[in-house]
Formats: structure tokens, sequence, C-alpha cells
């Protein structure tokens, strides 16, 4: 097999339109949320994944794709940046925990099936006391994990660049590694919303959970069945949304914020022609053919429509059809404060859809009150 | 004083501790250490105030004057960005067909510093790669407005005056005034 013909398809492949695609596609076959999914996910192979083989194998291809790039030209230069150390720890760590969590899971799940117990519940004696044991336990990774952060100091120098010139900002500029996230966002919403609004949400939501989950299964032990939608709908948030946007932050975006594929050469001159249009625009100058209305609320009129419908009429519809159990299992309260966490969070995804492939910058568009969606 | 009081009302005396005469403190003394301890008490703290207060206003200002001269008209060709003033000023001098004009250099999105790219005719923040075309006008990324306009206009000698402390926005059509551009 040809090198080059590889790095070209994995270069090609991660253009986040592609790749963010492929994952969105593959995730619920991963993780099967009903029992559809699960058949394939049965026949694929894919359940291979959360067996001990199929965690060396992915360990094996992380490993593979890191030395692979580390001889590359353009990689290495992201690979070995110092700020970039991090993710590649974090690759492997989110690949070992998720494969831990489902392997664990996948066991039990059979166990149950049985009509045995959880593993969790064959421990010589159920209960472990916290002190001496877990506080030992502690305080030894603690000790580890010093000596690794020292030596981490001592080995790598800080990566701190030249004094801070407001003339000049570096190309690209690079929030740390736990904001990269963030930062893929902020391409796509306006500062308020990408930089406080859905922080704030996601925080909110992630200390909601505990309330609004009310399945009692699954509780002090691994497992998936008995929770997989949660699981589903909690691992598309974290991995695909959250971590994958670190990863195509750190290793896919080049100078001028520029799309590249992890084995291309950074070109300050990439030229992507883009011209982004928001919606009372598509309306009324594309649809209508006329200017836009002097009246700012008869301007974005069709945008409030569309957010109205998405965010208030959707869940009522969903609550009427399709959810009607999920609102009678889970009470008007929970179901609303759920609703409006998922859809909020559908929002990215659909946002950064509708700028690939429509250009579409924001759906409202009021500069005048700093008010976009 | 104190031998009288202590007599005179025993039971007022607190504790044993008042009783002994070598211990108690004059009422006389107690209130001039009283002043003293006031006193610096409010000079510890007054000097305090007055440095920290002092270290807000620094010694040297790096803040470029608020308007500037850039020279002549005929000094900026037609159709070009001129860079030069981007450190100093923080502001870009267009030149249009009809006119001249000063963009600020602070991204509207998340305020980044743009870089002007000639190749491609158009500024590109490094931060969420918004563009804006030479005009000012955003056309990609997420910034929501276009980039603000100073206020531009001749001196008495000719020169071309720049003035920041009035900027220029487009969204509130202010780009229509006579002192956002300079016609040529
Ligand atoms: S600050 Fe310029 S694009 Fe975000």
């Amino acid at each position: 097999m040809n090198l080059v013909a590889i790095k070209s398809a994995i270069d090609a492949l991660s253009a986040p339109t592609i790749s963010f695609t492929i994952l969105t596609v593959i995730f619920p076959f991963i993780f099967p949320p009903s029992d559809w999914f699960e058949k394939i996910h049965r026949k694929t192979g894919l359940w291979r994944m959360w067996t001990k083989p199929g965690g060396l194998i992915g360990m094996i291809l992380i490993t593979a794709f890191f030395v692979i790039g580390y001889f590359d030209v353009y990689f290495n230069k992201t690979l070995t940046k110092a700020d970039n150390f991090p993710i590649v720890l974090m690759i492997y760590s989110m690949w070992f925990l998720i494969w831990l969590g489902m392997y664990k899971a996948y066991r039990n799940d059979i166990r149950i099936e049985q009509g045995l117990k959880p593993e969790e519940y064959n421990d010589p004696d159920d209960k472990v006391l916290v002190w001496p044991d877990l506080v030992y336990i502690e305080f030894i990774a603690l000790i580890l994990f010093q000596v690794f952060l020292i030596v981490w100091s001592i080995l790598v120098a800080a990566p701190i660049e030249e004094p801070a010139n407001p003339a000049a900002t570096p190309n690209p500029s690079k929030a740390p590694w736990y904001f990269l996230g963030l930062q893929e966002m902020l391409v796509y919403y306006d500062p308020w919303i990408a930089g406080v609004l859905l922080p704030t949400f996601i925080i909110v939501g992630l200390m909601a959970i505990p309330y609004l989950d009310i399945n009692k299964k699954g509780d002090g032990y691994y497992s998936f069945k008995e929770r997989r939608v949660g699981i589903f709908i909690f691992m598309y948030g974290w991995v695909v949304l959250w971590l994958f946007l670190i990863i195509i932050g750190t290793f896919f975006r080049g100078p001028n914020w520029n799309f590249f594929g992890p084995f291309e050469y950074w070109d300050t001159h990439k030229v992507e022609a883009l011209t982004n249009v928001n919606l009372s625009e598509i309306l009324w100058v594309k649809w209508l053919n006329q200017g836009l209305p002097s009246n700012i609320l008869i301007r974005e009129s069709l945008g409030f429509i569309v957010t109205g419908l998405y965010l208030f009429v959707l869940p009522v519809i969903l609550a009427k059809t399709y959810l009607k159990d999920m609102l009678a299992a889970y009470g008007p309260t929970r179901f609303v404060t759920l609703m409006i966490l998922g859809l909020v969070m559908l929002a990215l995804p659909i946002k950064m859809y509708l700028r690939w492939i429509f250009n579409l910058q924001y759906i409202i568009a009021i500069p005048e009150w700093f008010l976009n969606i | 004083m104190s031998e009288s009081k202590s007599s005179a009302a025993p039971r007022a005396a607190v504790g044993s501790v008042s009783k002994g005469r070598k211990t108690s403190m004059e009422r006389r003394s107690f209130f001039s250490w009283l002043a003293v301890g006031w006193i610096a008490f409010v000079g510890v703290t007054g000097g305090f105030f007055t440095v920290i207060i002092r270290f807000l206003f620094p010694n040297v200002l790096f803040e470029p004057p608020q308007s500037f001269k850039i020279g002549y008209p005929e000094d900026f060709a037609p159709n070009s960005v001129d860079i030069r003033y981007k450190k100093e000023f923080n502001a870009w001098i267009v030149r249009d067909d009809e006119s001249i004009f000063a963009l600020s250099t602070v991204c509207t999105h998340l305020g980044c510093t743009p870089n002007w790219l000639a190749t491609d005719n158009k500024f590109k923040c490094p931060c969420h790669g918004s563009g804006f075309r030479m005009t000012g006008i955003h056309f990609e990324g997420p910034a929501p407005r276009p980039l603000e306009r100073f206020k531009i206009g001749i001196a008495d000698d000719g020169q071309i005056l720049v003035d920041k402390t009035k900027s220029y926005k487009w969204e509130k059509g202010e780009w229509e005034n006579k002192d956002s551009s300079l016609k040529v």
C-alpha cells in the first residue's frame, strides 16, 4: 500500500464536512440507541470494538496514526508542538475510558440477560472502606500524577510565545487546548451564544442530569442496554460535539482558521471562496427579489418564525406524537427541560451544516442589537 | 486617680487585674496611646491607598494620540490598503476608486486583529476565520457586522487627519456620513 495515497485519503476524509458527517452517521451504530441500530451493530461486528481485541486494535490504530504523523513533515509540526501534547494524551485516555466503560457494560448486559447480577456485585464483599482502601488508592494516584507532571514540566519547555502585541495576532490564533471546542463553536455562532449561552447550557445541563434522569437501572454498575438512549445522547454530545471539535481545532485548523488535513502544508494563502448570507438576505433578496426592509423586525421575521418553530413548537409536536410516552413518564417539567437542553445541543450541528451547505451566516441577524442567532 | 476610683467603687472594677495599681493604665495615657494608634493606623492605610491609587496612573503612557495625520491624499495609491498605521494606531488606511477611509483593525466578532491578505484582496481574521472585503464589509466567517470606520478629514495644512474618537458603524447607516470617508 502506498503511504502517500493513504495520507491524502486521510486528508480528504478529515475535512470537517466529511469527518463530522461520517462520525454522526456511524455514531448510532457504535452506541445503538434502538433495536434496529442494535441489530446492525451486531451484524456488522461493530460490537467487537468493546471487546479486549477491539480495545487493543483501537490503541494500535491511534498509535499508528501518530507514528505515521510523526514522520510526516507537516503533521510533525502540529504533533510536536508543546501545546498539543495534552491532546495526544486526551485521545488515548478518551479511547481507553470509553472502551473500559463499554467493555464492562457489555459484560454486565450479558449477565443481566442470563438473569445474573451485574459483575460489580460479585466482589468478595460488595463494599470497600473509604479509609484506608479508597484514600490509599487516591493518594498513590496523586503521587504518581505529581511525578508525571514534574517530569513533563522538566522535559517540555512551556510553549510561551513572543511578548503580546495588539497589532499582530498570531496566525492561527488558538485557544488553550481544552477551549478549542468552544473556539470551533464560535466559528458558527455569535460570541454571545457560543461564548456565554452555550457554555452555560452545557454546565447547567450536566449538573441537571441527576435530576432529569429517572431511570433507576444502571445504578452502581456498568450497563449499556438498560440506558442506551441516555448513553447515546451523552456520548454524541461529549465525543462528537466536544472532543471531536477539540481535535478539529487542534489538528485541522491552520492559518486564517482554514481547514487543513493533518498531512497538508499550512498554506497561508489557501483560498476558500465563501460568501456568507443571512437568512433575511436569502428571503428578501434571493426569493422575493427586493431590498431588505428597513424595519428590523420585518426584516428578520422569517428567522424569528424558524427559531420559534424550532424551540417552542417542535417540543409540543413531539410531545403529542413521537415522544408521548416520554412525556407521560417524565412529567411536563422534566420533559420541557430535557427538550430545551436537547434542542440547544442539536442546534450546534444544525448550524454547522447550514453554514457548510448554504453558507448561511445567521438565522436571525440583528447586528444593531447585537442579537445574532 | 485609679486608686480613688477603685476604692470608691470596687464593684465596678472588672476582674482582679484592675485592682493591682501597677498593671492598670492611667485614663489620660490611655487616650494618648489611642490617639497615637489611630494616627498610625490612618497613616499606614492612607499611605497604602495613596500608593495603590498612584499605581493606577502610570509614569509613561504608551497610548498614541487619538488623532493623527497621515500625509496627503496623493500619497495613497488607488485601490490599495496601507498597513503602516496598523501597529501604532490600529487603523488601516484604504483608498478605493472614489474615497479614502480609515478602518479599525478590531475584528467585529471577538476583537482579534485580522491580517490584510493582498493576494486574496481581503482582511482575514486568524481567530475564527472572519473575512472582510477591502471596504470593510464582512463576507465570510462568523463576524456579524463590518469593520468600523474612523472619522477622517483634511487638516488645515492639507494633510489627512484621522480621528479615532469617532467611529462609524455600517449597520447603523453611519457610513453615509461625510466624515466617515474622504472623497478624492
Ligand atoms: S475574532 Fe475575528 S473571527 Fe473571531
